[in-house]
C-alpha cells in the first residue's frame, strides 16, 4: 500500500478484480475459448472513517461494480475488501448483518430504489426489521433519519406510497433509509443523476451536511465533475477497469495528470452556445473490456503513447505527497 | 375527481389497506360482475339441497302414471324434463357443486405449485432453474385429454382425476410465467436495498418479489378455474366422469348422445353450457379487477 495513507483505513480493497464471464454461445461448442470481461481489474483504495471519495469515471468503466464489490453485494473474482482491518469475503450470518448495518447505499435512481408496494413508513422501517432492531425503538430512529435528510416527521408520510412523492423526496427517502442503520460508510451510486436539475443541489447539500454532521465515510460514484467538486475532498479517477489516478480534488481538477483526466476536463460542457473548442486529445472509443490487454488500457486513445505503453501496464505510482497517477509518461 | 395527491393522503389515512382495496374492487364493474356470479354459484352450491325441487336422478312421473319425459319448461319442472324423465333444473343446481369444488380445488392447486416453483425457479436460477424448467417442459408435454382418462384408468372415474391432472398439468404455465416475472423483478433496485439492508434470501423473496407478482398468480389461478371446470366437462362428456356425481359436463353429455340437439331441446343443453360460460369468463372478471388493487401504480 501508499505509503502516505492512514495506517488504519476504515474500508480498503486490496487487488479487487472483477471478472464476468461472456455468456454461452453455439460458436462455443467449436471450442473457441472467449475471454472474460474484466469489469474491475486490481483495483487498490482506501477510505478513512468520515472521508468524502470520488469515484469519477465515465459509462462502463467499472466504478458501480466497484461500489458493489465495497459493499459485498456481489464477490471479488480476487483480492478482498477490509473493512476495520477485517475482510469481508467470508462474512455470513449475524457478522454480515453487523456489517450491512455499517456500509449502507444510496441508488442512482430514486423511483426504483423503493418498493412500489410498501409505504414510505415501512420501508424506511425495513432496514431495522432486516437487522433485528428492537421494533419499539423503529419510529424514533425513522423520525430521526427523516429530520437529519431534513423531511417532514412520518406523521406526513403516513398511508403514502413512493409513486406519490416527487423524485426530490423520494432520493431523500433513499438516504433516509440508509442512515437509519447509522452506517459508517455509505456508497452513493450517482446519488443525483436522475433527478431534475433544479433539486440536485438540495439533495446535494442535504447528504453533505449529514456527512460531516455525522462523519460518516463516503464514496461518491459518478460521471460528474461538478459533484465530485462539490462533495468530495479526494478523488480517484477510474478507466476500463483500472484506478488511473488519485488526489485531493481540488488540484486533482485544476491540474489534472493522467492524459485521461485532462480529457475527462476538457470534454466538460462550458455554458455558451458560440463557444470555439479545440477537439478532444483522445481518440476513438472505449477499448474493449475483454480480456486482460498487455500495457495500458488507455494506450489506444491517447495522444501521448509511447512504445512502452504497449509492452508494460503503469501501475499508480505516487507523485508528491497526496497524488497518485498510473501513466509511464507524466 | 379531486386532487389525487390531497385525496389519495386523505383516504388512505381514514381507511386501512385492505378497506380502500375492496371500495376499489366494488367501483369496477366488470370485478363486481366477477364477484356476483361467484357470490351466486356458491349460494347456490351451498344450499343445492333446498334449492332442488327433484333428485336430480330419479326418473319422475305424470300424474297419469306415465313417464314425464321431454317435457317443456314450466310448471312442475322449471327447465323441463330429460329423455329419460328427469329434472333439469334440479340437474343444474345439483352440477353447481361440483364445479365450484373441481375449479377451486384446481385453481388453489395450479396457483400454489406454480407460484412457488416460478419463484425458487427465476429467484436461485442456476441448476435449480434449469432442473425445475425441464420438469415442466415434461408436464407441457404431456396431452391433456388423454393423461385424465389414463389416471381415470387408474383411480376409477372420480371427480378428483380432473384436479389432480390439472394441477400436475396446468402448473407449467403459470410458472413460467411467473419465473419471467421474478427475472424482471429480482433486478429492480429495491430488491438490492433490501439486500443491502440485511434481508435475507428468503426475505426478499417473498416480502419484495412475491408481493409484485402476486396478480398474476391470481390471474393464472382463476384461469385455472376455467380450465379445471371446462376439463371436468370434457371429460364427462367423453363418458370418463364419474358416474355417481352430477355435473354439468354430464349434463351436456346426457343431452349429446340422447341426440337433445337435434330435436331443438335447448332447454337441456343451453342452462349447462351457460352456466360453465359464466363462471369461467367470471374468473377473469375477477381477475382484472384485482391487478388495479395489487399494482397501486396503476391507479389513477
Amino acid at each position: 500500500m501508499d505509503a502516505g495513507m492512514s495506517a488504519s483505513p476504515l474500508i480498503e480493497a486490496r487487488g479487487l478484480s472483477k471478472r464476468f464471464a461472456t455468456p454461452a454461445r453455439l460458436s462455443d461448442i467449436f471450442g473457441v475459448k472467449r475471454p472474460d470481461v474484466f469489469a474491475v481489474n486490481k483495483v487498490n483504495l482506501s477510505i478513512e472513517a468520515g472521508e468524502s471519495v470520488g469515484l469519477l469515471g465515465e459509462s462502463g468503466c467499472g466504478k458501480t461494480t466497484t461500489g458493489r464489490l465495497l459493499l459485498k453485494l456481489i464477490d471479488p473474482s480476487e483480492g478482498d475488501v477490509l473493512f476495520d482491518g477485517a475482510p469481508i469475503s467470508d462474512l455470513a450470518g449475524d457478522a454480515l448483518i453487523a456489517f450491512r448495518q455499517r456500509a449502507q447505499l444510496v441508488f442512482q435512481n430514486p423511483f426504483d430504489a423503493l418498493n412500489p408496494r410498501f409505504t414510505i413508513e415501512r420501508a424506511l422501517a425495513e432496514p431495522l426489521v432486516n437487522t433485528g432492531v428492537d421494533s419499539a425503538t423503529h419510529r424514533d430512529r425513522v423520525e430521526k433519519a427523516l429530520a437529519q435528510v431534513k423531511l417532514p416527521p412520518l406523521a406526513r408520510f403516513e398511508g403514502l406510497f413512493p409513486h406519490q412523492l416527487s423524485g426530490g423526496q423520494l432520493q431523500r427517502i433513499v438516504l433516509a433509509r440508509a442512515l437509519v442503520l447509522e452506517p459508517a460508510f455509505i456508497v452513493a451510486d450517482e446519488p443525483v443523476s436522475m433527478l431534475d436539475v433544479s433539486v440536485r443541489a438540495g439533495v446535494l447539500n442535504v447528504m453533505r451536511e449529514v456527512r460531516s454532521s455525522l462523519g460518516l465515510a463516503a464514496l461518491y460514484i459518478s460521471h460528474d465533475l461538478a459533484l465530485v467538486r462539490y462533495v468530495c475532498s479526494r478523488t480517484l479517477v477510474m478507466y476500463l477497469g483500472r484506478i488511473v489516478e488519485e488526489g485531493p480534488t481540488a488540484e486533482l481538477l485544476k491540474a489534472p495528470l493522467h492524459p485521461y483526466t485532462r480529457a475527462l476536463i476538457q470534454a466538460v460542457p462550458v455554458p455558451r452556445v458560440d463557444q470555439q473548442r479545440a477537439p478532444l486529445p483522445i481518440m476513438g472509443n472505449v477499448s474493449d473490456a475483454r480480456g486482460r490487454p498487455k500495457g495500458c488500457g488507455f494506450r489506444e486513445r491517447c495522444p501521448l503513447a509511447l512504445a512502452r505503453c504497449a509492452e508494460e501496464e503503469p501501475q499508480l505510482r505516487p507523485i508528491g505527497a497526496e497524488r497518485r497517477v498510473a501513466c509511464h509518461i507524466v | 375527481m379531486a386532487n389525487p395527491a390531497v385525496l389519495g393522503r386523505t383516504a388512505a389515512r381514514s381507511r386501512s389497506v385492505f378497506r380502500e382495496g375492496a371500495a376499489r374492487i366494488l367501483r369496477d364493474p366488470f370485478s363486481v360482475a366477477g364477484l356476483s356470479i361467484y357470490l351466486v354459484l356458491i349460494l347456490i352450491a351451498i344450499f343445492a339441497d333446498q334449492l332442488m325441487t327433484h333428485d336430480p336422478t330419479q326418473i319422475l312421473f305424470r300424474p297419469n302414471g306415465r313417464v314425464a319425459n321431454n317435457q317443456p319448461p314450466g310448471g312442475a319442472f322449471l327447465l323441463g324434463t330429460t329423455n329419460l324423465g328427469r329434472d333439469i333444473y334440479s340437474q343444474l343446481v345439483a352440477g353447481s357443486r361440483n364445479a365450484l369444488m373441481v375449479g377451486l380445488a384446481a385453481a388453489i392447486s395450479v396457483a400454489a405449485i406454480g407460484t412457488l416453483i416460478g419463484l425458487l425457479s427465476g429467484y436461485f436460477g442456476g441448476k435449480i432453474d434449469a432442473f425445475l424448467m425441464r420438469l415442466s417442459d415434461v408436464a407441457l408435454a404431456i396431452p391433456f385429454l388423454p393423461f385424465v382418462i389414463v389416471l381415470s384408468g387408474f383411480f376409477r372415474a372420480n371427480t378428483w382425476n380432473v384436479v389432480i391432472a390439472v394441477a400436475l398439468l396446468l402448473w407449467p404455465n403459470t410458472a413460467r410465467v411467473i419465473r419471467a416475472q421474478v427475472l424482471t423483478v429480482k433486478e429492480r433496485a429495491y430488491v438490492e436495498a433490501a439486500r443491502v439492508t440485511g434481508a435475507s434470501d428468503m426475505r426478499i423473496l417473498f416480502t419484495h418479489v412475491a408481493p409484485n407478482i402476486l396478480p398474476l398468480t391470481f390471474l393464472y389461478g382463476s384461469v385455472a378455474i376455467g380450465w379445471a371446470i371446462l376439463t371436468e366437462a370434457a371429460v364427462s362428456f367423453v363418458g370418463f366422469g364419474d358416474p355417481s356425481r352430477m355435473s354439468w359436463g354430464y349434463m351436456l353429455q346426457d343431452a349429446f348422445v340422447s341426440q337433445a340437439l337435434s330435436r331443438g331441446s335447448w332447454n337441456w343443453f343451453l342452462p349447462p353450457g351457460i352456466c360453465i360460460i359464466l363462471v369461467v369468463v367470471a374468473g377473469f372478471f375477477l381477475a382484472r379487477g384485482a391487478e388495479e388493487v395489487l399494482f397501486p401504480k396503476l391507479r389513477s
